[in-house]
């Protein structure tokens, strides 16, 4: 074991091993739908399930989708963090509303997201504020977590600065306790982000109307067809994987200020 | 003469210390008991603003029952399910299906992490494809799994054995990964077996991060079983929630909601609490 991992081997190796399993696994699921060994309606052949993405880009219905979702994702989010960052200055900042609420907080956030949609679905029905209700709401529980702990976190001699300063309510707010719990912040906006993508498939695969990538893999499973699935899955992986990474660069991009 | 002198002032001195330090440490209870009851207080000034609206809105009638029902209702609800032994069986369904999902999840990821945290050549073989695996949620596997398995029992197994299985395998290969190379060398120098090396050098290193893979790993099973009973399942509390959603019993969801939360609170500060003692044994083993 120690010694495998005293040698570093190079990165193309590393590349060569990588690429292993999935080519394996590709070849497999070839042979496997081509010689009939699993019924295809199972495991459509690789050119089926490209041809089935190829048509879906090419008719609009995967770009329609994928932009209705982006749309609800992100308004959802917006309003989730916004409140968020809201609420989790009200807690950070006043001992009154923190001794009030808090507790309750941490109790309501024990329930599983998804155990809120048919309530949401009772309250708002299932069309589009309900599932941006949804969303929202998902986005707003990490961002309230951490901008409560960015705001205490605010060190002793900041506070004091503002003291010295005499800085009204907003000033300190504004000038000293945000800039003071940015990176923590961002921290929450970035969970929040992952979260919110995760409630908009959610949201569409419970509230299943109107265009999404949620409601494609419904419909793929509704018609058993398999291929269009997979497409959506992918869809659902790469758009979750591009959104992670975007909110990584944008807040390493953003703190780094801190550290000049 | 001056001993006994001296003797008596220092007994005099240790009754009036002891005496202090009586009355200090039952200040101190009552001071701890009045925070603690200060603290209560704040905590109901919430439902104590929030009830009486919520009773006296829906007594009038300023909502639909449907939206929002009476909190007696709710109760009521929740009495007659627990007397009937339904809400038990939901649970007891749930609970099981969790169990048996995570146990194969953990156990999978147990292994597949343990390989990977000691081996190079399988953590380069395998890390792209669990990464692609893992990018894409549970949530979004349970259609396709659908497809595969139907909607019976192993469809519930396997999405939540794939939702616990992930976290435990990052964080266990992690853990292995990351013991310390000084100790590794440690246990070189003094010729371990791998055996050996395993129980006294890479164990004990790696397993807070262990626990706190299977801790994560518990949570997405919860979070998992919640998911695949809302979309596919007869029995449960994922099921009991879209059954009332569709009857709009309202009460019927509201109790359900409150089981999922109070069995997820619970099951998490127990965790909580074998993690922070599992940490102590660290620092005090090491």
């Amino acid at each position: 074991m120690a010694s495998e991992n005293i040698a570093t081997p190079s990165a193309t190796t590393a590349l060569r091993r990588g690429l292993v399993l999935p080519l394996l696994l590709l070849v497999a699921w070839e042979i496997g739908s081509h010689s009939g060994l699993v019924n295809p309606q199972f495991l459509p052949p690789l050119e089926k399930v490209a041809g089935v993405a190829w048509q879906e880009v090419a008719n609009g219905e995967l770009p329609h989708a994928l932009a209705a979702s982006l749309k609800r994702d992100l308004l959802g989010f917006a309003l989730g963090a916004g409140v968020g960052i809201l609420v989790g200055l009200l807690l950070g900042l006043s001992s009154i509303a923190d001794r009030i609420f808090t507790t309750w907080f941490n109790g309501l956030k024990q329930i599983a997201l998804l155990a809120w949609i048919p309530l949401i679905s009772l309250w708002f029905g299932f069309d589009e504020a309900a599932k941006i209700v949804f969303i929202a709401l998902a986005a707003s529980i990490p961002v309230i977590l951490n901008t409560v702990e960015g705001v205490r976190s605010t060190s002793t001699k900041l506070r004091e600065v503002g003291e010295v300063f005499r800085f009204s309510g907003p000033q300190l707010v504004w000038s000293l306790y945000l800039p003071a719990a940015t990176p923590s912040v961002l921290t929450g906006l970035h969970l929040g982000l992952i979260y919110a993508w995760l409630a908009t498939i959610g949201a569409e695969y419970f509230m299943a109307a109107g265009p999404g990538i949620g409601g494609l893999i419904i419909a793929g499973r509704e018609r058993f067809e398999m291929a269009l699935v997979m497409l959506g899955i992918v869809v659902v992986g790469l758009v979750g994987f591009i959104v992670d990474r975007s909110a990584s660069a944008i807040e390493h991009r953003l703190v780094r200020w801190r550290n000049v | 003469m001056s001993d006994a002198i001296l003797e008596t002032a220092l007994s005099t001195r240790r009754a009036f210390a002891a005496r202090g330090w009586r009355e200090w440490s039952g200040t101190m209870m009552l001071l701890a008991l009045i925070t603690r009851a200060k603290a209560t207080a704040w905590l109901l000034i919430f439902p104590a603003v929030t009830l009486p609206i919520w009773i006296i809105g829906s007594e009038r009638g300023w909502l639909a029952e449907q939206i929002l029902p009476r909190p007696a209702d709710v109760l009521h609800t929740l009495n007659e399910m627990l007397a009937s032994g339904e809400l038990a069986q939901h649970v007891g369904i749930s609970l099981l299906r969790v169990l048996l999902g995570f146990a194969v999840g953990a156990g999978a990821g147990l292994a597949l992490g343990a390989a990977m945290g000691l081996s190079r050549r399988v953590d380069d073989h395998v890390r792209p494809l669990f990464t692609a695996i893992a990018q894409v949620p549970a949530l979004a596997w349970i259609p396709l799994a659908m497809l595969l398995l139907g909607i019976g029992e192993t469809l519930k197994i396997v999405v939540i054995a794939k939702a616990a299985f992930v976290p435990v395998a990052m964080n266990t290969s992690a853990g292995i990964a990351n013991v310390p190379r000084a100790l590794v060398e440690v246990g070189e120098t003094f010729r371990f077996s791998p055996l050996q090396m395993l129980r006294h050098v890479v164990l004990p290193g790696a397993v807070p991060p262990i626990f706190t893979g299977l801790r994560y790993g518990l949570t997405h099973a919860w979070i998992a079983l919640v998911s695949v009973e809302l979309l596919a399942s007869s029995e449960g509390l994922g099921y009991l929630l879209v059954w009332g959603r569709q009857m709009f019993w309202l009460d019927t969801v509201l109790v359900a909601m409150i089981v999922i939360g109070i069995i997820g609170f619970a099951s998490d500060k127990l965790l909580a609490a074998v993690e922070a003692r599992l940490q102590r044994w660290r620092t005090d083993g090491v």
